[in-house]
């Protein structure tokens, strides 16, 4: 298994290897993850399903480079980042990932534009080029009229959309969403799941969505179930009738 | 960096009310410190100014015991009429170390000009005195030998006595009159200023000491003998010889006591210095105290806002930023508060001196250094009480901060 080609790995964005995860918690140790594999190629849109203590929340934390595995190996294109300080990890976060929360998890005191110009601040990169992306990605996603408003100011699909642009201002590889509709009406909830899908078939950015619901899981084109820690099941989007995400797509190109 | 103080800025200015009662112990310490380290430097300087009024190698001979303080009404008549002009006459003859005497003898009384009269000390000195105490002639000239022999009616003025006898006239030449005896002014003296203890040296009217003795008070003893020694290094040796001269003219037995007391000037001066030096440096020390109260007030303020900010650090940390960003962060922020802390503080210490010295007549003098010194400090408070609660913002593990509520 450690013998794969290195132009196969470098053609994943993620590749994860035997992964586990450990918590020790005083004399108990509570097994997380047990030994999960999974490759996510480019352009991929993955929704992640499972029961609560499942290891999702867990496996989203390992992918996002929040946390390390306490076993096995996890490559994020083609790059080792399961032995990484925290320091490299940051960096990792901050060039590599985008994150969408449940409770989008904006800066509240803080205007919508500033929000979104965030990892750029840590990434040291507000250059004249940035800024223009970070404009065409407000634009992109209709935000030009709130860009000096704050947070509170907004409706939660507004103030979800500012944290889908927060998450892909510095370009990312992957963005990962957790529950990025957990607090939204339904209306809301398609609205938002439209914009992913939008940047992943037209901007091709990877997605991974984790979610317990199965109306959002069906925009995704590939559905891991996890159990105990484990795989339980990787496959296609089994829509009824055609995929949504792919009805989108067709939409709005 | 420039980004991570705009950061620091707004945090601060987002909770005004929280910010300004955190800076204030910074406000109080810094302000403290400068206003009772210029109040220290006043007194100092005051204290240097009349340490050069009061003249070379002065001093004094006094008919009291200081070891034994005098309480008895009979004490003190015979305490007070132990100095003689012989005394004086023997001290300038026979101690080598010393090389000007003058005799005096002193009392209070109206002196009168005209329709103007004016309450003033009647100061009967030799022509020595004028060398002893190194004061200048503003006009006219000094008390000489023969004005002592003759007990001559002569008179020459300090500058507040001119003030308020004489107004804008010049007074050489005039007559004033003291218990109805007339006495020509023959001179003006410089002005002196204030005494270490606080007296108007100015305030004085001086005559030959023979002149007050016999025709003002009508005595024959002398209130103080004014002697200066040869170099200042002669001093403790003058100081000596005035002892032992004294003693067997006194006829003192070893067992007794000094009927009287030779003080040295400077060494009185001294001490107030070396007091006022010791004053600030206490006053300082109590108002650092503060400042280093100050700086806990920060350190508990970050420490609050660390763990009310734990979503924000989390959500930081979540986009890319790394412990160092964090830890700048929050470590600017404290740096900030104290530094405004130290501004205001600054101009509070300057408006409080200068209140002090309005109100309480006492000089301040405004010290850059310690201006400096305690902006620094509050700095350094702010960086040193900011660290714990940056570093603990810093560490925090960023899904548990994510998660928090």
């Amino acid at each position: 298994m450690a013998q794969r080609p290195l132009l196969k790995i470098m053609q994943d964005i993620v590749l994860l290897e035997a992964v586990h995860k450990v918590y020790k918690m005083g004399e108990v140790a509570v097994t997380a993850l047990n030994g999960i594999s999974l490759t996510v190629k480019k352009g991929e849109f993955v929704a992640i399903m499972g029961a609560s203590g499942s290891g999702k929340s867990t496996l989203m934390n390992i992918l996002g480079c929040l946390d390390s595995p306490s076993q096995g190996k996890y490559y994020l294109e083609g790059i080792e980042v399961s032995n990484f300080s925290k320091n490299e990890l940051a960096e990792i976060r901050n060039r590599k990932l985008g994150f969408v929360f449940q409770n989008f998890n904006l800066l509240s005191r803080t205007t919508v534009l500033e929000n979104i110009e965030l990892p750029l601040i840590y990434g040291k990169q507000l250059s004249k080029p940035d800024t223009d992306r970070v404009h065409q990605i407000i634009r992109t996603l209709g935000l030009e009229e709130y860009q000096k408003h704050y947070p509170n100011q907004l409706s939660g699909g507004q103030q979800q959309r500012v944290a889908i642009a927060r998450a892909i201002a510095n370009n990312p590889t992957l963005l990962l969403a957790d529950e990025p509709t957990g607090n939204l009406d339904s209306v809301t909830s398609t609205e938002v799941m439209k914009v992913l899908c939008d940047l992943n078939c037209n901007v091709g950015i990877t997605i991974l969505l984790v979610t317990h619901e199965n109306d959002i899981a069906r925009y995704a084109r590939r559905v891991i179930i996890l159990k105990d820690g484990k795989v339980l099941s990787d496959t296609p989007s089994k829509s009824s009738t055609i995929p949504a995400s792919q009805a989108l797509c067709e939409t709005t190109s | 960096m420039p980004t991570l103080f705009k950061i620091a800025l707004r945090a601060i200015m987002r909770n005004k009310l929280r910010s300004s009662l955190t800076i204030l112990g910074i406000v109080i310490g810094v302000g403290a410190v400068i206003a009772m380290v210029s109040i220290g430097q006043g007194a100092k300087s005051m204290v240097e100014k009349q340490l050069e009024s009061i003249g070379t190698n002065v001093l004094l001979i006094i008919p009291v015991s200081t070891t034994h303080t005098v309480t008895s009404a009979r004490g003190m008549t015979a305490g007070f009429a132990t100095l003689t002009i012989e005394d004086a006459m023997a001290i300038e003859k026979e101690c080598r170390a010393v090389n000007h005497v003058s005799a005096s003898v002193r009392t209070t009384t109206q002196v009168v000009y005209g329709n103007q009269n004016w309450t003033t000390y009647v100061s009967g000195v030799g022509p020595d005195y004028q060398i002893i105490r190194n004061w200048p002639l503003e006009s006219g000239r000094f008390i000489n030998q023969r004005d002592v022999n003759i007990m001559a009616k002569v008179c020459v003025l300090g500058q507040t006595v001119v003030a308020n006898l004489f107004g804008t006239l010049d007074p050489i030449d005039k007559w004033i009159r003291v218990k109805n005896v007339p006495f020509k002014v023959i001179g003006v003296m410089n002005t002196k200023g204030e005494s270490p203890m606080g007296q108007d040296q100015d305030d004085v009217v001086l005559m030959p000491y023979t002149t007050v003795q016999r025709k003002i008070m009508g005595v024959t003893y002398l209130g103080i003998i004014f002697a200066s020694s040869v170099s200042a290094d002669t001093r403790f040796e003058a100081i000596e010889q005035i002892t032992a001269l004294l003693r067997q003219r006194h006829r003192l037995r070893p067992h007794e006591e000094n009927d009287f007391t030779v003080i040295s000037q400077v060494e009185f001066a001294s001490t107030i210095m070396e007091t006022s030096r010791t004053m600030t440096f206490l006053l300082g020390s109590i108002a650092s105290v503060s400042l280093i109260v100050g700086g806990i007030g920060i350190m508990n303020i970050m420490l609050v806002s660390t763990t009310e900010r734990t979503r924000e650090i989390g959500i930081r940390m979540a986009v890319g930023a790394k412990e160092k960003d964090i830890l700048f962060q929050f470590l600017t922020e404290a740096t900030v508060l104290s530094s405004i802390g130290g501004l205001v503080g600054i101009i509070f210490g300057i408006v409080l001196s200068k209140l002090v010295s309005s109100f309480g007549g006492w000089p301040a003098l405004l010290s850059p250094p310690a201006i400096a010194i305690a902006f620094l400090f509050s700095n350094m408070v702010g960086i040193f009480f900011g660290y714990y609660p940056a570093r603990k913002a810093s560490r925090l593990n960023p899904i548990v901060a994510l998660r928090y509520e």
